[in-house]
């Protein structure tokens, strides 16, 4: 007896979305089914991993994923070097959190600097990440903006409280936009919606849902994402058809099962592979539901992510 | 396929004779059309209209239960595709898989990190669920000697008996006689006899095809010689097939009604790269699998697993709640800090993160709100003045701290006048609104 395929056909497809400059470009996103649903459809492009590194030395980080950064962090440069050479990463993330009042408060100028002397160090494209306070971040992300204009980055974030500066400016300066809203499909798209009548081209935005660890509400994570898309897909609602970023490391890198020691709660077992597997999986996770964009700190976490993105392709 | 109201209703009574509970037959199949209530309610339904019903009202993905005892686990039963839609009903069963080839010692590693799998987290008991003993050698007697020892060492584990080869099998499944045990390994060549075989054991019976066409026809064959109970591997390996078919699978049997393959699904995801293997577990959590194969269960790896798991098969309509109780985060003394906050899973965790981030030990006190978010909470008259204070006193903290000062969350400040009367002699301190804000606030205040 034939099995009748039930097949879904989609009405909508996600914007795919290219960054960087010269021979070094890379695009994400542009599939016209759910994630890794190529049997229905076409997905052209892989989800994008990109490495994490801080304008300031990670010291609230864990040490099992401070380790792996241990002769490179001192210096974004370097960092950023380190990861394109050695761990071959396909883009980076350089997240400006140095700029944060509480953390250090480095002024605009600085990030400008730092974000210059990365440039100028990579090949690979940038996705250049405030400090997440909202008024501080409209200060330095304009500035920072202007200082990468032809490279074609990503910026963010840009949220209900900052949009406006934020988006104007890269606009202006020909980059990408993280659109970010908490945890909610109606946030989400409303925040859309009020970029795109700024006059911000809908292409050019990359939808941060909010990310939560596995353990810690990804389910919710996982559900607003699955919701994004199948209204990208299914409703052809075009508010919605922006790949979507899992920003996942900083997340993960804070909660209690990547630094609880194996002496204090032996039933959780080691501990490397313990952050390990909790990065990747939240990140896996994710990518099911429709994350097409991930931010990742541990070398071996992005290894077994790329690993599964090669057998889900 | 699944009945309407109104259909259903054309095949009662409809008498309005109440028996049911419901006062009218339409009430009763309105109920019966969502699966809120059984046909049995009914006493007066004729044989053939309990026979249409019987078929339509049937569950798409047919219920199993695999192994007998307090270790059973349930299969199947579903019914969305995806987890805003209701609730995943049976949560993917983790199966370690045990080979005859392993050599004696690792099957017994392997057995105890079975045994010794259970976590406890928010309230619920994780655990490996069954043991799959693999015939890889195609030797019967290795095989039932594999057999016998699982049954001696984790007798109560339910169990998967895995050969395509009848003797084997039959001499394996023997020892779980009765036990609800998983014969898997029947295909288009032995079905017939695998069939019999899982009939004669009271088990179940596990086809495994090599494409869908073929998985369809297998079930119907396995029916046909009397099996209800049949879980289906399609053949997928790879992380890409195995998407494919356990999409296709659950869309035909949940949209379309398909019942040669409204089964329960298992697939191997064993892999070298224990990394990805954990993965494809996430894989097999997330879209489909009732039972997933792995080759190892180390607890970090279980961890990670079970906590994916719990988050997946969580009712989206039901918000998450932990435990009313002060929690101690670091190591708080009698001057640390207490908060409060609500017993909202998410608000907890995120709180409770900060607070660690915060490094300045604390006193958390979660109140019960029914899983509401502070404000919700708030709007909704459960986290109230009154309903603090009431907790905070029965709480027993005031034995525990030595200055009376309770820091509410900044979204509520609207309550601190109402509380310092109710808590006579406490100071009442608003603290930020959003929790991103906690750790600077917990620095300044110790500094």
């Amino acid at each position: 007896m034939a099995f009748t395929l039930p097949k879904e056909t989609y009405t909508g497809k996600v914007y795919p979305v290219t960054i960087g400059s010269g021979d070094k470009t890379v695009t994400f996103g542009g599939e016209n089914v759910l994630p890794f649903h190529s049997f229905e459809g076409t997905t052209p492009y892989r989800p994008l991993v990109a490495y994490e590194i801080m304008d300031v030395p990670p010291t609230e980080w864990p040490d099992k994923v401070k380790e792996p950064y241990a002769a490179v962090s001192d210096n974004p440069v370097k960092w950023a070097k380190y990861c394109e050479t050695e761990l071959k990463a396909k883009a980076i993330a350089l997240r400006l959190y140095g700029t944060h009042p509480d953390n250090g408060d480095k002024s605009a100028a600085d990030a400008v600097i730092v974000v210059k002397d990365v440039l100028a160090a990579i090949n690979v494209p940038l996705i250049i990440i405030g400090s997440n306070h909202a008024e501080k971040d409209t200060d330095v992300l304009v500035k920072v903006s202007e200082a990468a204009k032809g490279h074609t980055c990503i910026i963010g974030k840009a949220q209900e409280a900052n949009y406006k500066t934020i988006a104007a400016s890269a606009m202006a300066n020909g980059h990408m936009l993280i659109a970010m809203s908490e945890l909610d499909i109606n946030l989400s798209k409303q925040l859309n919606i009020m970029i795109t009548q700024l006059g911000f081209t809908k292409e050019k935005i990359i939808i941060d849902p909010m990310c939560s660890a596995l353990g810690y509400g990804l389910e919710y994570t996982y559900t607003v994402m699955e919701r994004i898309r199948l209204a990208a897909l299914t409703q052809n609602d075009t508010t919605m058809q922006q790949p979507m970023l899992g920003d996942v490391g900083m997340y993960v890198w804070k909660i209690k099962e990547v630094t609880a020691s194996e002496e204090t709660l032996p039933e959780w077992g080691a501990l490397t592979e313990r952050g390990i597997a909790w990065e990747a999986q939240t990140a896996a996770s994710l990518m099911l539901s429709g994350a097409e964009l991930l931010i990742m700190r541990h070398p071996e976490a992005v290894k077994a992510v790329e690993s599964f993105i090669d057998e889900l392709m | 396929m699944a009945l309407t109201g109104v259909e259903i209703f054309k095949l009662l009574p409809k008498t309005n004779c109440k028996k049911c509970g419901f006062p009218t037959c339409l009430a009763f199949a309105m109920q019966l059309a969502s699966r809120k209530v059984s046909l049995d309610a009914c006493p007066d339904v004729s044989d053939a209209a309990k026979a249409t019903l019987g078929e339509a009202s049937a569950p798409p993905i047919r219920p199993i239960t695999l192994g007998a005892g307090a270790k059973a686990v349930k299969l199947g039963e579903e019914t969305v595709l995806f987890r805003h839609e209701k609730k995943f009903v049976n949560p993917c069963a983790f199966a370690i898989g045990i080979k005859d080839t392993d050599d004696a010692a690792l099957q017994d590693k392997k057995i105890a990190e079975c045994l010794t799998s259970e976590i406890e987290r928010v309230g619920q008991k994780l655990k490996v669920d069954a043991i799959a003993i693999i015939n890889e050698s195609g030797d019967k007697g290795k095989f039932e000697t594999l057999a016998k020892k699982v049954a001696e060492k984790a007798g109560d584990v339910p169990a998967i008996v895995c050969s395509s080869n009848t003797d084997a099998a039959s001499a394996a499944l023997a020892v779980f006689k009765d036990k609800k045990a998983l014969l898997y390994g029947a295909t288009m060549a032995n079905v017939v006899e695998m069939a019999a075989l899982a009939k004669a054991n009271g088990a179940a019976l596990g086809v495994t095809a090599s494409n869908l066409d073929e998985l369809a026809d297998l079930t119907e064959k396995a029916k046909a010689a009397g099996i209800e109970d049949i879980v289906m591997d399609s053949g997928a390996k790879k992380a890409k097939d195995i998407l494919e078919h356990n999409t296709m699978i659950r869309r035909a049997a949940i949209k379309k009604g398909n019942k040669s393959v409204g089964f329960p699904i298992i697939n191997f995801m064993m892999r070298d790269d224990n990394m990805l293997e954990t993965l494809m577990i996430g894989l097999g959590i997330a879209k489909y699998s009732s039972i997933v194969v792995l080759s190892s269960a180390e607890k970090w790896k279980n961890l990670v697993t079970f906590t994916l798991r719990q988050n997946i098969y969580t009712d989206p309509q039901v918000p998450m709640q932990v435990q009313q109780k002060i929690y101690e985060i670091g190591t708080p003394a009698p001057n640390s800090p207490l908060i409060v906050t609500t017993n909202f899973s998410l608000t907890y965790f995120i709180v409770a993160g900060e607070v660690e981030n915060s490094k300045v030990s604390t006193w958390l006190a979660v109140m019960d709100c029914e899983g509401l978010s502070v404000l919700t909470a708030w709007a909704a008259g459960k986290f109230t003045a009154g309903k603090i204070a009431a907790f905070i006193k029965e709480s027993g903290i005031e034995d525990k701290i030595s200055n009376k000062e309770l820091i509410i969350p900044g979204y509520v400040a609207i309550l601190s006048g109402a509380l310092e009367e109710k808590l006579d002699g406490w100071k009442i301190t608003v603290g930020p609104r959003e929790a991103n804000a906690i750790p600077t606030y917990l620095k300044s205040r110790s500094a």
